[in-house]
């Protein structure tokens, strides 16, 4: 306690005399609002700043600039190849990572008796979701690649191919799948599986007719996170060789060549273009292919929300 | 009726079975994956440790972080790491929290509302836009703009990274606030204490634990980015050991990027491939330590209320 806080009776004197004004609690009160608006303002500037080097570019080019592919003269690069690997990369991690992490979360939900192993599982899940994304780059050059290779699906770049890629991010978002399937089944409420319990039906029946369609909205929710995560993801991607300067397939590439051959991905674009020596690539290119990345990701929140409502609607 | 009606269908039974066996394998998933990060970290660390070279001095406290010259000198990637993430706490505490109390304690439902999905749009910026943002405007009309720092500066990076650290302190932190009773603040407040005060003396110190917490994760957080570091603070090529912050670094995490994309003969050339590993096992280690720390925290949090 400071010496000259205020006793109570003063401050209720102060107050009912209508002396209301306090200094240091005007100046915190106004430090609080200042923070919260230069953090707005970090955020406006980052859009505004961007946007304002993507315009001439999107005005430009238009829809050229998303559908062509990767290319060494800026007046025609486009981030058609970005595009493709990034959905690409999300298809895998949808195959993987959903089943995987989906299943983990009804297992330890619905299923995991309170002991050991399932805190063990647990702290491991949420250890996991911190672990930072290079690291997991390192786990997928260690694994994926020699997996990729010892499958045979190699291809000219040694394993450094979307399927690695796919595989290391799916491993990625596996704990964002994992909490936010978690914290669905939590929210469905007990009496729901009592009841279906109660007419006779196993608890798989239970799970798959009652618990998890009310749980849909939640889990979906998640699995926007994550694929919206594996769309923004980078770091892991340069260590598991992601190509970062120019490359196309050859014409006559068969499916199996383009998947096992070389790839890149929407961030890794952005980032190959603000290294370039050209600085048309850094000035003008750049923030086109950004402003691309974060339509994708609003757009892909917004569905996530508008289907949310409508089962939410449907449920009521 | 017959016991055998009441022991129902074994087909379903069956099926029971098989579903939970199919679930459980699920689940050990993920503790194959963490037993596969922790194995593929110290096996090619232990690699990279008795490959190395003393014979002309201690090759791990040299000049600099030279990976393909032999030159491994681990303060030069460690003491950028804590300098950038240093920075990016002056910016992200004072900003996150201040940030947060506002939301919690004196935002009017309405505006909370509103403003709470804007800060989290902010968090949902992949770091790769940070990045850009923090080389081509926070560079050039910041860090430049008051100092004489070159184009690619730890300054840049770390108030970079700090932006980036700003969504997740304010959100745990207000999660931290609004966990604290309401009756706490009502008797403060009946007491004639000013709102001002209460938050002070009141929520603050009850929020203490989840508040700290939320530091601690934003610092794990900001020890792990890689890609606005990466773009933002040079020195791709290695950097040798300085502490000055508005000249280029190199942190460990840009290390292993920089060293993985340098050439793509890194496989198989020795030591220095096997040094990403090095590093990437202490970066694993550090982190884990903090996230274990802000994860007591949280959970003393949600115990006492």
């Amino acid at each position: 306690m400071v010496a000259s806080t205020p006793t109570t009776t003063e401050v209720v004197a102060q107050a009912l005399a209508g002396k209301r004004l306090n200094v240091a609690s005007l100046v915190f009160r106004a430090t609080l609002l200042v923070s919260l608006l230069t953090s707005l303002l970090i955020l406006i500037t980052l859009l505004v700043s961007i946007t304002a080097g993507a315009v001439p570019t999107l005005r430009e080019r238009g829809l050229d600039f998303i559908t062509s592919p990767l290319s060494l003269d800026p007046s025609s690069a486009g981030v058609w190849s970005g595009i493709l690997g990034s959905a690409g990369i999300a298809a895998l991690v949808a195959i993987i990572a959903f089943p995987l992490g989906i299943g983990t979360a009804v297992y330890l939900e619905e299923y995991a008796s309170r002991g050991r192993l399932t805190n063990l599982l647990r702290t491991n899940i949420r250890n996991l979701a911190s672990v930072p994304s290079i690291v997991y780059g390192l786990l997928g050059l260690a694994i994926f690649v020699r997996l990729v290779n010892l499958i045979g699906l190699a291809g000219t770049g040694s394993g450094r191919n979307i399927l690695a890629a796919g595989g290391t991010m799916a491993v990625l978002v596996l704990p964002i799948v994992i909490i936010t399937t978690s914290e669905a089944l939590r929210a469905v409420p007990q009496t729901i599986r009592e009841a279906g319990l109660g007419v006779g039906a196993t608890k798989w029946e239970v799970i798959r007719h009652q618990v998890l369609p009310s749980a849909a909205p939640g889990i979906l929710t998640g699995a926007v996170l994550a694929i919206a995560r594996a769309f923004g993801e980078t770091a892991p991607l340069l260590v598991i060789g992601v190509a970062t300067g120019f490359f196309a397939a050859a014409a006559d590439a068969t499916f199996i060549d383009r998947v096992t051959g070389s790839y890149t991905a929407l961030p890794v674009v952005i980032l190959s273009w603000s290294k370039q020596t050209d600085v048309r690539f850094a000035d003008t290119l750049a923030p086109a292919a950004i402003v691309v990345l974060l339509v994708l990701l609003l757009t892909a929140n917004a569905t996530a929300i508008i289907i949310r409502n409508r089962f939410d609607r449907n449920q009521q | 009726m017959q016991q055998i009606d009441l022991s129902g269908n074994p087909k379903r039974h069956r099926r029971e079975r098989r579903v939970r066996r199919v679930l459980l394998t699920a689940a050990s998933a993920s503790l194959a994956v963490s037993v596969a990060i922790v194995v593929t970290l110290l096996s090619e660390s232990a690699t990279f440790f008795s490959g190395l070279d003393f014979g002309d001095g201690n090759p791990l406290w040299t000049l600099g972080w030279f990976p393909r010259r032999g030159l491994f000198d681990l303060l030069t990637i460690v003491g950028a790491t804590i300098l950038i993430t240093l920075l990016a706490m002056v910016v992200a505490g004072p900003l996150g929290l201040g940030t947060a109390t506002y939301l919690s304690e004196f935002a009017k439902p309405r505006a909370r509302r509103l403003l709470k999905p804007i800060i989290e749009v902010l968090a949902g910026i992949p770091s790769v836009v940070i990045g850009f943002f923090a080389l081509v405007w926070i560079s050039p009309n910041i860090v430049q703009r008051f100092t004489d720092a070159s184009v690619f500066s730890m300054a840049a990076a770390g108030i970079g990274v700090g932006v980036l650290t700003i969504p997740i302190i304010a959100s745990i932190a207000e999660d931290a606030m609004r966990a604290v009773p309401n009756h706490l603040r009502e008797a403060s407040l009946g007491l004639g204490a000013h709102r001002s005060t209460t938050v002070r003396r009141v929520v603050y110190p009850a929020a203490a634990s989840g508040i700290i917490a939320a530091m601690i994760l934003g610092i794990s957080r900001a020890i792990g980015e890689t890609m606005v570091v990466f773009m933002a603070a040079g020195a791709v090529g290695g950097s040798l050991r300085t502490f000055n912050i508005f000249g280029p670094g190199q942190t460990m995490t840009a290390a292993i990027a920089a060293l993985a994309t340098g050439s793509d003969q890194v496989v198989g050339q020795g030591t220095a491939f096997q040094s990403l590993f090095a590093v990437a096992l202490l970066l694993f280690l550090m982190t884990l330590i903090l996230n274990v720390a802000s994860d007591r925290l949280v959970r003393r949090v949600q115990e006492r209320y």
